[in-house]
């Protein structure tokens, strides 16, 4: 079993989020792990690789690689970004030069839920967060990872958590990076239908395993004045029993 | 100048996506599919291994296309049909003109085929003096209203019972009056039946052309097809290529499939095989019998192994019908004859990528048409493709090229991207500390026009590690 793991922070993460990572160390920390930031770390491509600049992602992602080739376990708050390393590396890399190591770091790549659940086998992370939570299964943790459980079974293991499901739980919340800039009016409108479906379960807060659609449902949600708040996994799994 | 595809397509965004009627009407139009979708996903055993075997069947028909649509063509011609190869849309188009005109047909009807809007069949018979009757329920109606299908399954579906009576009221017969279901059928039963009937020409498309029979399937669920392909003495069957399967006892699993997928239902009402006229002895059937093999882009989007398998669609609608974008925006938005993801993959490749190339942006990439598609297509990934198709086309503009380029260069430098975040996150506090958030002054205005202003930290996280965040 790894006792050093490397974090990865998403750079939205980094200068919008920060409490995200704080609080991912802290859970990493709470059950025996070393945190490791390599700061050398930028973004990982992603905004760059989904408007199709893939000749501008690719140098950003061969630097990523090698900022992390020694990195025995890489763990990211976000599962976005952990699908841009793991899932979409292998094809932005195919001719690189460092193919190969993109690869091995690709396959240490993890979401923290499913480092969590899959590679730490631990599922009560000793939390204890006395709320009504509802859970948005996000599209790249979903879909591309297939993190459908994991997540789950953390929140279901907090101490005082009532998890309640909303309708369409898996439908997307409307961000999709620079979808949300150059058609702003259809993310909205996706947004605020996620909006109403998280509002009808009267749950105090919205979570998820990646900040990004947060960060969306976050502005839409303090749009519309209402106020159930956004709290990222970690920010659950940090919270100990007073 | 008239606007562009593009900005027809953010401009009635905008619209559709703030018409909160639409979004009702479309959102229970889907919760009532989802819910048969459901079930009948649950009738099937295996659903992953019935999408599996679709799959492999359609991408063995598309890698050996030539070989089927050859055996298939010599299985139809050996019986007494025609089979003719259109190279795009115009040639298509006059071959059925042609053929219309030559046998003196006044009047053809139609039953649903996407193909035959694509290449725009019904204006061309039309503007040759032929009367052309669209007879599924929901084109007969958008016809009525001179506007192209919704979608592709269900072409009315945005609208409501109520405007249908009206526009009936209005365009057929002022004594309608009721808007009950049944007796608007009736109303348009009584007039297409009489078309049916007088009618030189059936026209109709394809679900699949089987190759080792020779024969094209037809799946309807009101009949209106098995009536088009044998009352009239001539039928036109108008397909895309991409049809062709290899065997008969491959739509023991592809008919269930696509009506799972299309309306949930566990097999299509009307099922339908024909293979030629009719013959000796025959009771029914055409006296002549066409097959119109339309390629118009498709074999170029054939000799791309990386999106080949865009090909393997059916139809089926799944990906239109859980795709959130379309949700919101509606079909007619799209500006295209196949709207939804499907649309946005294929309408690049058929319809020319500078015109058309915004629609793969179109998406939030949240990848849940590629989990419903029944043939396994992995259309949100397929977008990805088209967008840096579009980049290296160089068709992109100018100032986001320069975007990225700096973007690149600051995230190869931490230093730099540091100082960036730093730079904007203080600007932006600057700047929402004297009221300017929303304002034409505001970077961020597109975003904060409908959502709260982001969150501006003091520190960023990596400032935090290195004040004692990093003591293990």
């Amino acid at each position: 079993m790894p006792r050093t793991v490397s974090l990865f922070v998403p750079c939205f993460v980094d200068q919008l989020l920060p409490e995200v990572a704080v609080d991912t160390v802290k859970v990493l920390r709470r059950i025996g792990y070393t945190v490791d930031f390599p700061e050398d770390q930028t973004c990982c491509g992603q905004p760059a690789f989904n408007t199709g600049y893939w000749d501008e992602a690719r140098p950003c992602a061969e630097h990523f690689v090698r900022v992390f080739r020694n990195a025995e376990t890489i763990v990211c708050p976000s599962g976005s970004c952990a699908t841009m390393v793991r899932k979409f590396y292998p094809d932005l890399l195919a001719a690189s030069a460092i193919r190969e190591e993109a690869l091995a770091v690709a396959g240490r790549t993890f979401e923290l839920s499913e480092f969590l659940v899959k590679i730490a086998g631990v599922i009560d992370v000793g939390a204890s967060f006395p709320h009504t939570v509802t859970y948005h299964a996000s599209c790249h943790g979903t879909r591309e990872l297939g993190l459908r459980e994991e997540p789950r079974q953390l929140l279901q293991q907090v101490k005082g958590l009532k998890l309640v499901e909303m309708a369409r739980f898996d439908e997307c919340c409307g961000f999709g990076g620079t979808f949300a800039a150059k058609f702003s009016d259809i993310s909205a409108a996706m947004g605020n239908s996620k909006a109403e479906s998280i509002l009808a379960t009267g749950a105090e807060f919205v979570t998820a395993i990646d900040p990004s659609c947060l960060l969306h449902v976050q502005g839409i949600l303090g749009k519309r004045g209402a106020a159930t708040r956004t709290i990222y996994l970690a920010g659950i799994l940090a919270q100990e029993a007073a | 100048m008239s606007p562009t595809a593009a900005q027809l397509f953010l401009r009635n965004a905008a619209e559709k996506s703030a018409d909160l009627m639409h979004r009702e009407i479309i959102r229970r139009g889907m919760d009532s599919y989802d819910a048969a979708h459901l079930k009948g996903r649950a009738r099937i055993k295996d659903w992953e291994a019935a999408r599996e075997k679709c799959q492999e069947i359609k991408q063995e028909a598309i890698t050996h296309l030539d070989r089927y649509l050859l055996q298939f063509e010599e299985k139809v011609t050996a019986r007494g049909g025609h089979v003719f190869w259109a190279a795009n849309s115009e040639e298509a188009c006059a071959y059925v003109k042609n053929l219309a005109l030559e046998r003196g047909v006044k009047t053809a009807v139609k039953s649903k085929s996407m193909v035959t809007e694509e290449i725009h069949l019904g204006p061309v018979l039309e503007k040759a003096g032929i009367k052309v009757w669209e007879t599924d329920f929901g084109e007969f109606i958008v016809q009525l209203r001179e506007e192209g299908p919704y979608h592709i399954v269900t072409p009315c579906m945005h609208l409501k019972r109520d405007q249908i009576a009206a526009l009936f009221r209005e365009k057929l017969d002022p004594a309608v009056n009721s808007d009950d279901p049944a007796y608007l059928m009736t109303v348009a039963r009584r007039i297409l039946r009489q078309a049916f009937f007088s009618a030189e020409m059936g026209i109709s498309g394809a679900n699949f052309l089987v190759a080792d029979a020779g024969a094209v399937a037809i799946n309807t669920n009101e009949g209106n097809g098995r009536l088009c392909t044998s009352v009239p003495p001539i039928h036109v069957v108008v397909t895309g290529i991409e049809k062709v399967i290899p065997r008969l006892e491959d739509l023991a699993v592809l008919w269930p499939v696509l009506a799972t997928s299309g309306t949930g239902q566990g097999i299509t009402t009307y099922s339908t095989l024909v293979g030629g006229p009719r013959r000796t002895g025959e009771a029914d059937g055409p006296q002549e019998f066409h097959v119109v093999l339309v390629d118009n882009g498709r074999s170029q989007l054939l000799a791309d192994p990386e999106q080949r398998e865009v090909l393997h669609c059916i139809r089926c609608g799944a990906c239109l019908n859980i795709c959130p974008v379309f949700r919101h925006i509606g079909g007619h938005t799209y500006g295209t004859t196949y709207p939804g993801p499907i649309g946005s993959v294929l309408t690049p490749h058929l319809a020319g990528i500078n015109e058309f190339k915004h629609l793969s942006y179109a998406s939030s990439l949240c990848g849940a048409c590629s989990s419903v598609c029944p043939v396994k297509i992995d259309l949100h990934h397929h977008l990805l493709q088209n967008r840096r198709n579009a980049t290296e086309a160089g068709a992109t503009k100018p100032s986001e090229r320069m975007i990225f380029k700096a973007w690149r260069r600051a995230m190869l430098h931490p230093w730099m991207y540091a100082l960036g975040g730093w730079t904007m996150r203080k600007t932006l506090r600057l700047a929402y500390g004297l009221g300017l958030a929303g304002t034409a002054l505001d970077p961020m205005r597109v975003w904060n026009r409908h959502r709260a202003p982001v969150p501006l930290p003091a520190q960023s996280f990596r400032a935090r590690w290195r004040k004692g965040l990093n003591a293990n």
